[in-house]
């Protein structure tokens, strides 16, 4: 068997089962975009009203915005925040059993139920909640705070909770492979602390940063649960919205705006693909 | 960049990310113990098994044990599956083949395709070809195509620190092909697999959006829980999530258990 069949063979369950259960399903969400939907069953035959009523409505560029804002502003908090977490591992705690531990501390959180680590907020969220009652007692404010549940304050502030360890894990992976050495150069030959993160130790994360980048945008701009969980129903995203064309049965558009969603995707990971070659840098 | 003012302000910005990702957790796992009379906040009014007794005897949480049941079988499968299929995946990704590029775009479209478009995809194309949705077919799959890429993804990580020529060494001292698999490949990846299992169980017990479209009539626990947290307003939702958590908490230990005695016996 020459070296390229025995690696196709090898692959071949896992070509097969991606195929099965991503390629297809994809070409058939693309073709039911184009099908016919008559208010009680969809049919093949091709039509464009689907991608018309999509793209005439007003409300389809409003929940793309609100999703796009949500991905950025999530995406910018988990970067800060899991860059400095990573940062302050690698390069701050000395001892290598300590940096570790503490790094699983912080991943142990992905391995346990996002549904609840979600409606773990609400206890702390509400109008009696934790917050509230506390802040109140402090005798901070005399009202309870409204803004905390139900809104895209908790909405956001769950997303941070649960992706930025997508975040942290590539970052430290990246980080940790940075040569102390280059860094102990840069030292001797008078560069100041700020210098050295800016041109060394973020180019040298980039893979991390932009494999991060992927996990939290594609999260984010997939979910439909927390945004209609700890917004109260009151924001809707581009899931959620399709979400709820599903369940009247408009599956003809929903599968429209599922391709738009997925185009939108998959241009912004083909981009940062481009710009950094995740590939090669993850065989170093 | 060793000053110390840098060092106590990033220990302090950890330290509360550390209570930021913990403190609603824990919140919940104290909550879940509330006295029967007490509600979803603090303050407690007493302590009590309570709630977690509920959960077996009432009937208004559904079928919780049937789901857990689904959830862990799913689980299971998908962990055996992943561990198989990625290892070989793995092992023929090490050199390009034709169609390897192809192949590994679709592993990234299916990463990061959002989650109930897969299940949309899944769901339709079933009913397309007059087929029903089943949890432990259509259901496995959707949950294939999350964990087979995060399997391969570990397996590239894995496979950057092994040596090709041990089992080069092996050939040349007469050993068979499968002689090489079982008794030098193997046994050397085995604590990365065990990382690749602990993927595949644990992503697959808590997956919610690939399921919703096609594990068909019959939930799974995450589903089971998700529409209860709409309509439950008492503790019982945190004993489910205490009961939920310590079990992840119990499997993530036992692979680090596993992965340190096989580390260890080198």
């Amino acid at each position: 068997m020459t070296p390229n069949r025995m690696s196709q063979l090898s692959v071949l369950p896992f070509t097969t089962i991606l195929t099965v259960f991503t390629g297809l399903p994809l070409l058939m969400v693309v073709l039911l975009s184009f099908w016919t939907f008559d208010g009680l069953e969809y049919r093949p035959e091709f039509t464009l009203a689907n991608f018309a009523a999509v793209f005439s409505s007003p409300v389809t560029w409003k929940i793309f915005g609100n999703t796009l804002r949500y991905a950025a502003i999530t995406w910018a908090i988990t970067l800060v925040l899991g860059f400095a977490v990573s940062f302050y591992l690698v390069f701050h705690v000395r001892n290598l059993k300590l940096q570790i531990g503490l790094f699983l501390l912080c991943t142990i959180p992905f391995w346990t139920s996002t549904v609840i680590r979600m409606i773990s907020w609400i206890p702390f969220l509400g109008r009696e909640g934790l917050f509230n009652t506390g802040l109140m007692q402090l005798g901070l404010i005399d009202q309870p705070l409204e803004f905390l549940l139900f809104s895209d304050f908790a909405v956001i502030l769950t997303y941070v909770n649960l992706f930025t360890l997508f975040m942290i894990v590539p970052i430290f992976n990246a980080m940790a492979k940075i040569d102390k050495n280059v860094i102990e150069a840069a030292l001797d030959a008078g560069a100041t602390g700020f210098q050295i993160l800016r041109t060394i130790i973020i180019p040298l994360s980039r893979t991390g940063i932009a494999l991060g980048t992927i996990f939290v945008v594609t999260l984010v701009m997939g979910d439909f649960f927390v945004v209609r969980v700890m917004s109260g129903g009151q924001s809707s995203t581009v899931v959620s919205a399709m979400k709820n064309n599903i369940d009247q049965m408009y599956y003809p558009q929903a599968a429209a705006m599922a391709v738009l969603l997925i185009a939108v995707v998959l241009g912004m990971v083909a981009t940062i693909l481009r710009v950094v070659d995740v590939r090669a840098e993850l065989a170093k | 960049m060793q000053s110390k003012l840098t060092f106590w302000l990033l220990t302090a910005v950890f330290v509360l990310f550390i209570l930021f990702l913990y403190g609603p957790m824990i919140a919940i796992f104290i909550l879940s113990f509330q006295g029967p009379t007490g509600g979803m906040t603090f303050p407690l009014r007493g302590m009590s098994l309570h709630w977690f007794a509920d959960l077996f005897e009432s009937s208004r949480y559904g079928d919780l044990g049937g789901a857990f049941m689904r959830s862990i079988i799913l689980g299971l499968l998908a962990m055996v599956i992943t561990v198989t299929v990625s290892f070989f995946a793995g092992l023929g990704f090490r050199r390009k083949f034709r169609g390897s590029g192809v192949l590994f775009y679709l592993a990234i479209i299916s990463l990061v395709m959002p989650g109930v478009l897969t299940g949309l995809g899944i769901g339709t194309l079933f009913t397309t070809l007059g087929l029903r949705t089943n949890w432990l077919i259509s259901g496995l799959g959707a949950h294939l195509t999350w964990t087979l890429p995060f399997g391969l993804l570990i397996m590239f990580a894995v496979l950057n620190r092994f040596n090709g020529s041990w089992e080069e060494a092996a050939r040349d001292a007469g050993a068979k092909r499968t002689q090489v698999l079982t008794q030098v490949t193997l046994p050397i990846l085995f604590p990365g697999l065990i990382a690749v299992a602990l993927f595949g169980l644990t992503l697959s017990y808590d997956e919610f959006p690939r399921s919703l479209l096609t594990i068909g009539t019959k939930n799974t626990l995450p589903l089971q829980v998700a529409s209860l947290t709409s309509n439950v307003t008492t503790p019982a939702l945190y004993a489910i999530g205490t009961l939920t958590t310590a079990l992840s908490l119990l499997v993530i230990a036992a692979a680090f258990a596993a992965i340190a005695l096989t580390g260890r016996k080198r």
